[in-house]
């Protein structure tokens, strides 16, 4: 039985519901960011699914153009990440609660 | 109608030196106000505003009197500078036209406001606003300038509100007198007043001329421009009903028009302000507060003539009005005691006369006595000026007296205006008042009711005599009896204190004398250009008024004079125009004058008679009147007059209480404390404090943890993926679509 549209997209949906829940419980910051990933790449290949099923090519440039923002975003959020390993000495996110009243 | 408009155009004569009439002024208030304030030279200053204006004056004799000029021709002289507003059909221009009415406006404004800024110059002598009060004055008379000679009301209106404004800071001159702010203030609110029934009118007017086809708030035809007056000109003629000023009619239009000249003119309801301008220097009483600004008026219900004969209504309130004012100022002016009072109620005594004659259709008569009440009133302020200089700025008449001696050329020729003013015969004052009141007499026949001329006429008749007795009040406590200014006991608060002990009154110089002079012989000798026909015959021959010659073609009569019909037919004018029904245009064609000719035709000799009885009759009551001031005032000068009177019948407190009290009162109470702080500065609160608590509640959403932001994020993207899934699938259907 040849691959359907629906399994892929089944696929993503898994893969990002478990990003979400990962985002939501994890407490390490790395954690947390490599679910980030995790959603972003579920959008991904949805975006290819549906691209390799309606044969048109703008779901797979929409694809480079998540890449790219995925890869700025995890030189920024790493970059942050440290900044705030140096001054807390921790990665638990819950300890990085002071911006509130 | 229409081959006269047709050759108007080569007719009409373009002449840029008319511009410069008003521009030279102009020019004049620019260097003394730009150049003048860093000389500080009296006699620059002094020579730049009487050379201004001389140029001015120099220049309206010329255009009046050449060959072809503005009183020999009946085309008038015009200069279109540039066109102002275009609107589809409708055109105002900055166009100047000099015809015969504005031509003798010209004529004595700029004569009389060069004599008084001569006079000025040695008024003003040693004022540190020396500069100031120059520039204000020539700009006075490039505002004047421009209210007469513009052709069209738009910019008649600039005009208008330019010598308002120069009223305006020229009463409030003396920065240092208390009362002179509050006057000046006063005089412009009253005259904003006025302002608002002029702008009306006009707005009525444009309204009107568009219903007939013809655009228009011009004074004369010009090419593309069909004058607004001649329109009206053909309009059938309101009836002489209370509705008809309701009505938005011709009627409207002309108690809207005279609305705004009883701001300008001092007349009842809005006369309150001028009595307070004489807070002012005394040749401004004498330039804007006597002789010209206040006269405007009258210059624009004469324009007018053409709607005001159409409505005849507005025309009897207009009577009505006058007559009114001339009595009750006439009343208040016989116990005041400062002598600019005494003149400024007597102007607006005067100014009611013009009134009443304008309203009995006697516009020529009107213009007539502006004319000569320019040259005695302003003899008889520059006369209190001359008086208030040589005494050292004192204006109470009870400290005067006995000045005879000490400035004779004053005291010989304010005789002049007390003699013209009071209307003794050969004096100008005399023939221009005689035939306001002789007009007044016979306007039984024409849209009155007979018996209501009759009572005008002893209205009239009643303030001449009390003209005289306060004119003889006046010079009487100024110039004869006891020298009372000798005996200063009172404690006189003002700063001038010291000086009356020790110095005497003294004759002014001749810069103050030489104007004086030259006015009292205008005074004498004035009024012979209008000599009406009933008392010149007296001397034999065919003699004709030159005045009234002159004027007769740019104002309009009154028709129903030459129509002798019902007003009933006239009611139902509809279809059939007037000039049709009596076979004669309604206005005489400004272009052609045969019926000006048929017009001045020898009275009947029982109307002579008549004529020169009533003649008769208000020398005597100018005599009487003499008489009674003379007798009453010449051995108890300080004789109590009725306290009522002395107060002005506390119109000003009654003003106060009914109308500025409430305002005031109404504005604070109402205005600011319920509706700006309860109602505006309310909603921006509220507003204000809205955001403030919404703010307070959702900032505990700010919790501080990161993975409180996701689930917030995650709430939301789910209520967002709800509201589609749930009622837009169709939406989806269309994307996958």
């Amino acid at each position: 039985m040849a691959p359907q549209l629906s399994w892929y997209l089944a696929l993503s949906a898994v893969l990002f519901t478990i990003g979400v829940v990962g985002v939501m419980i994890k407490r390490n910051v790395i954690s947390m960011f490599m679910c980030i990933e995790l959603m972003l790449n579920a959008v991904n290949l949805t975006f290819v699914a549906f691209s390799s099923f309606f044969r048109d090519v703008t779901g797979q440039l929409f694809v480079f153009i998540v890449m790219t923002v995925a890869a700025a975003e995890a030189a920024v959020g790493l970059g942050i990440i440290i900044a705030i390993f140096r001054s807390r000495e921790s990665l638990d996110v819950d300890d990085a609660s002071t911006l509130k009243l | 109608m229409l081959a006269l408009r047709a050759k108007m155009p080569a007719l009409r004569m373009q002449n840029h030196l008319l511009s410069l009439i008003i521009f030279a002024p102009l020019a004049g208030a620019a260097i003394n106000w730009l150049v003048g304030r860093r000389l500080r030279n009296e006699r620059f200053i002094g020579l730049v505003a009487c050379g201004s204006v001389a140029i001015s004056a120099i220049l309206g004799f010329y255009l009046a009197f050449k060959s072809g000029g503005a009183l020999r021709s009946t085309q008038p002289v015009m200069d279109h500078l540039w066109t102002w507003i275009q609107v589809g059909n409708f055109r105002a221009d900055f166009g100047l036209a000099m015809d015969r009415l504005s031509g003798i406006y010209v004529l004595f404004i700029t004569f009389v406001g060069f004599l008084i800024h001569v006079f000025a110059t040695g008024y003003m002598h040693g004022d540190g606003g020396y500069y100031r009060f120059f520039a204000y004055l020539n700009l006075f008379m490039f505002a004047m300038l421009t209210l007469i000679l513009g052709d069209n009301f738009l910019l008649m209106f600039v005009g208008w509100e330019g010598v308002g404004l120069c009223s305006y800071l020229l009463i409030g001159f003396y920065l240092d007198k208390a009362e002179a702010a509050p006057a000046a203030k006063k005089a412009f609110v009253a005259n904003r007043v006025g302002d608002w029934g002029f702008v009306m009118g006009i707005l009525l007017l444009f309204w009107m001329t568009s219903g007939a086809g013809a655009p228009s708030i011009s004074f004369f035809d010009k090419p593309g421009v069909a004058s607004a007056l001649q329109t009206v000109a053909h309009m059938p003629i309101d009836g002489f009903t209370w509705h008809a000023i309701f009505a938005g009619g011709i009627s409207s239009i002309a108690v809207l028009l005279f609305i705004g000249a009883t701001g300008k003119s001092a007349q009842i309801p809005l006369y309150v302000w001028l009595p307070d301008a004489m807070a002012g220097p005394t040749p401004v009483s004498a330039l804007i507060h006597a002789a010209t600004m206040v006269t405007a008026g009258v210059y624009m219900l004469a324009r007018c003539s053409a709607i005001f004969t159409h409505a005849p209504f507005a025309m009897f309130i207009v009577a009505i009005v006058g007559a009114a004012t001339a009595l009750f100022a006439a009343t208040i002016g016989l116990a005041q005691n400062d002598i600019k009072k005494v003149l400024a109620y007597s102007t607006i005594s005067q100014l009611g006369y013009m009134f009443l004659a304008c309203g009995v259709g006697a516009f020529i008569a009107a213009i007539f006595h502006v004319m000569t009440h320019a040259f005695f009133k302003a003899q008889l302020f520059l006369g209190s000026g001359s008086v208030i200089h040589g005494m050292h700025h004192e204006q109470d008449m009870r400290r005067m007296g006995g000045l005879r001696k000490y400035m004779p050329i004053t005291w010989l020729t304010m005789c002049c205006g007390w003699l013209a003013i009071c209307g003794v015969p050969i004096w100008a004052g005399f023939f221009s008042k005689d035939e306001i009141l002789w007009k007044v007499w016979v306007a039984g026949s024409a849209n009155m009711p007979a018996g209501a001329a009759k009572a005008l006429w002893f209205v009239g008749i009643v303030t001449a005599l009390l003209t005289a007795v306060y004119m003889t009040r006046l010079m009487v406590m100024t110039f004869w009896g006891d020298e009372r200014f000798s005996s200063q006991h009172d404690a006189h608060g003002e700063s001038h204190a010291d000086d009356h002990h020790a110095v005497t009154p003294h004759e002014s110089p001749w810069s103050m004398t030489v104007p004086l002079i030259v006015l009292a012989m205008l005074s004498t000798v004035g009024g012979f250009v209008g000599v009406p026909y009933a008392i010149s015959s007296l001397a034999g021959g065919h003699p004709i008024n030159y005045f009234e010659e002159v004027l007769a073609p740019a104002i309009s009569t009154v028709p129903a004079t030459h129509a002798p019909e019902g007003e009933a037919t006239k009611l139902h004018w509809q279809s059939p125009p007037p000039q049709e029904v009596d076979g004669k245009p309604a206005v005489a064609p400004v272009g052609e004058a045969p019926g000006a000719a048929t017009e001045h035709e020898i009275p009947s000799p029982q109307e002579l008679n008549e004529e020169r009885l009533l003649a008769l009759v208000s020398v005597l009551i100018a005599l009487s009147g003499i008489g009674i001031g003379w007798l009453m005032f010449e051995r108890k000068p300080l004789r109590a007059m009725p306290r009522l009177l002395e107060n002005k019948y506390y119109v000003d407190e009654i003003y106060d209480a009914a109308i500025i009290q409430p305002i005031n009162v109404g504005s604070r109470e109402g205005l600011w404390k319920i509706f700006d702080i309860g109602v505006i500065d309310g909603i921006i609160h509220l507003i204000g404090g809205a955001v403030v608590r919404f703010g307070r509640t959702i900032r505990y959403m700010q919790i501080g943890f990161v993975r409180g932001y996701a689930a917030i994020i995650l709430a939301g993207a789910l209520i967002i993926i709800g509201y589609f899934a749930y009622s837009g699938a169709h939406v989806l259907r269309f994307l996958v679509r």
